[in-house]
């Protein structure tokens, strides 16, 4: 039999149908959906006089728009509280399965769904929101898709699509102390550039990747989408099963005993043929921090930006600009510089592994004064655990608070805002201009890195400060 | 929902020679919160075109009323980030019907052909000659010839790729979800089988 990857594998066993010279359709084992890009695709069904095919392969969740405080109140803004309740309506016609807001598994649509045991090894799962990627840490195909494509999902659980080409990245070595799943992608980012990936599904291998928990795993695959790929996987093992026992709508029984001897089947053969392949050295990755406006624009902690001579001439122009938005100059080095924010939290660095490493690292120490740091669980689970691990004692006691759980000042849709000028240093996946706030500046790092900003005001290198 | 057909389309351009335009400035978030697809056009590039009290941004290529047209040319990387079809919408209800690049984001140029906007990928050549030509001449015209796959302006024209399914959706006016309706039989018996 031909030697074929771990991709090849799934998406081949979803294939309803290959288009001649289009795109195959791919039937989804799970679709997410959230408030902010469904309400067009459930109006788009009803306008064709249709309902969800398939309700009880959809989760809902809300999470782009809500307030984390206060949520036991109505929320306050007018057309997020449309949006969330719309989603609610639209759950309700349909028949769908929504964790509304104080629901114990509601939190961001890719938190909940592999902490509940939802995302599975194997699974084509398909979500209105880019960082869908994040549950290819589980085997998984999971991919971002756009309203038009919710709609086809909503009216055939198929999804219309060209089987993207294939690219393995392996990071072999040890990851050094200090430096976390988060330095690993924004590593590799920083080499592939924010287009180097586009076309491609990602996998992931190596020791150091093998070595990430799950929590890792996840950081690594929901940034996939920073460098174009429309996804990333990671293939099951030891750890994902782990990981997966016992969860709330993971296998049980006899049927778990089933399940785990068919994932591990999912894997890519030997000798598999990949269009594209990456190696890099754990080695050689020091803690990540980006200083522009893409997550590409990123390096190790100790660096400086690159000059002029180091830049393409072509692109000069776009990279001066830039750093002019971020105010910073050619050359420059990070460390020392002032951080106004801090945010910890978002599908990519919101779990509790992410609290876990925060606390660690600001216990024993105070937050500086001037520093607004909102440290926001990814889920209700995320925010039980905390504090029953006594984390948010940790916490407090060093002059910070647990929020409620959502997507917050990653994109800032609700009252997590960034003012204009500030400097944020955020565990989320995008620095893009205003993306945490008009005019804000996002500099992407790991918790650690961010909590080493919070104790001291400024640009700082964690492994000073264990 | 059927889309607009699109055939042959001759137009004026406007030019924004920046690299990397992200969904977040196309659209930003906070204009993420309407239930319709309607009226996306007006906050287009809102953090480009107006300051932040709410004028306008006399810099801004869209401001620039010596630019017109129906056809957006951008810097290499256009639409990347994240998956809100909202960035197509606006792009369309602005009124562009082309966007030309030498790069696209994947899920950006999908939810483009499923709105009926046409993304057209170029080399990086024909690209920086469509932005010096029109800063020659702003009445600078191009064509967009879908059934021959051919763009041309200026005397010069360039072959592009498009996949044969979604052209034909394009010409015809149909989408993905018609097509897929018609199957439903196909999908039952591949759930009755899996």
């Amino acid at each position: 039999m031909k030697a074929t990857t771990l991709f090849d594998k799934v998406w081949d066993a979803h294939v309803v149908e290959h288009v001649e010279g289009g795109p195959d359709i791919v039937y989804i084992d799970k679709h997410l959906i959230h408030e902010v890009t469904s309400p067009q695709a459930f109006s788009g069904l009803e306008a064709r006089g249709l309902k969800v095919f398939r309700p009880e392969r959809t989760i809902a969740t809300p999470d782009h728009n809500v307030p984390t405080v206060n949520q036991h109140l109505p929320i306050s803004d007018e057309q997020s509280r449309t949006q969330v309740e719309t989603l609610k309506a639209n759950c309700e016609k349909n028949k769908i399965e929504m964790y509304g807001l104080n629901h114990p598994n509601n939190g961001i649509v890719h938190v909940v769904g592999p902490e509940q045991g939802h995302t599975q090894p194997g699974m084509t799962m398909v979500c209105g929101d880019s960082h869908t990627s994040t549950h290819g840490a589980f085997g998984a195909v999971a991919f971002g898709i756009g309203t038009s494509e919710v709609e086809m999902v909503f009216a055939t659980q198929c999804i219309m699509q060209s089987k993207p080409m294939k690219m393995r990245i392996t990071v072999d070595g040890e990851l050094s102390k200090g430096v976390s799943a988060k330095d690993l992608t924004l590593y590799v980012i920083a080499q592939l550039g924010t287009g180097g990936a586009t076309g491609y599904f990602v996998e992931y291998a190596g020791s150091a990747v093998r070595s990430l928990t799950m929590e890792g795993r996840m950081t690594v695959c929901n940034m996939s989408i920073e460098m174009g790929a429309r996804g990333g996987m990671i293939a099951p093992d030891e750890t994902t099963f782990e990981y997966m026992k016992g969860r709330e709508f993971a296998p049980k029984g006899e049927e778990w005993t089933k399940a785990v001897a068919k994932w591990k089947e999912l894997k890519t053969d030997d000798g598999a043929a990949f269009d594209k392949e990456y190696v890099f050295k754990a080695s050689d990755i020091e803690p990540m921090i980006t200083y522009g406006t893409n997550p590409g624009m990123g390096m190790g902690i100790s660096g400086s930006i690159p000059s002029e001579k180091d830049v393409d001439p072509t692109e000069l122009p776009t990279f001066k600009k830039s750093l002019d938005y971020m105010g910073f100059g050619l050359g420059d080095k990070l460390l020392g510089k002032k951080v106004d924010y801090v945010f910890l939290g978002s599908c990519t660095n919101g779990r509790i592994e992410d609290i876990r490493a925060f606390a660690s690292l600001v216990k024993g120490h105070k937050k500086v004064d001037a520093i607004t740091a909102w440290i926001v669980p990814g889920s209700k689970k995320v925010e039980k655990q905390a504090i029953e691990e006594g984390l948010v004692e940790v916490l407090e006691a060093s002059g910070f608070e647990l929020r409620q759980p959502g997507c917050s000042a990653c994109l800032a849709m609700n009252e997590d805002k960034v003012p204009a000028g500030k400097y944020s240093v955020s565990t989320s996946n995008r620095n893009f201009e205003g993306r945490q706030g008009p005019g804000s500046r996002t500099l992407l790092a790991s918790p650690l890195t961010a909590a080493a900003a919070a104790i001291t005001g400024v640009i700082s290198d964690p492994r000073e400060l264990f | 929902m059927s889309i607009d057909k699109f055939i042959t389309l001759e137009s004026t351009y406007v030019p924004l020679p920046n690299e990397n335009v992200d969904t977040d400035q196309i659209i930003p978030a906070r204009f993420l919160k309407a239930t319709s697809r309607e009226g996306f056009g007006e906050n287009l590039f809102r953090d480009w075109r107006y300051a932040p009290d709410g004028s306008v941004n006399p810099d801004f290529v869209l401001n620039k009323s010596e630019y017109s047209g129906s056809v957006l040319v951008g810097g290499k990387n256009f639409g990347s980030g994240s998956s809100r079809e909202h960035a197509a919408w606006a792009i369309h209800d602005y009124g562009f019907k082309v966007v030309v690049s030498s790069f696209f984001a994947d899920i950006f140029q999908n939810n483009a052909l499923n709105n009926g906007v046409l993304p057209v990928t170029v080399s990086s050549e024909f690209l920086a000659d469509l932005f010096k030509s029109v800063e020659a001449d702003k009445s600078q015209k191009l064509v967009v010839d879908l059934e021959k796959q051919v763009i041309s302006f200026n005397g010069k024209s360039e072959e592009f790729v498009i996949n044969p399914y979604k052209k034909d959706c394009l010409l015809n006016g149909f989408d993905d979800i018609d097509f897929l309706l018609a199957r439903k039989e196909k999908i039952e018996a591949f759930e009755a089988k899996n």
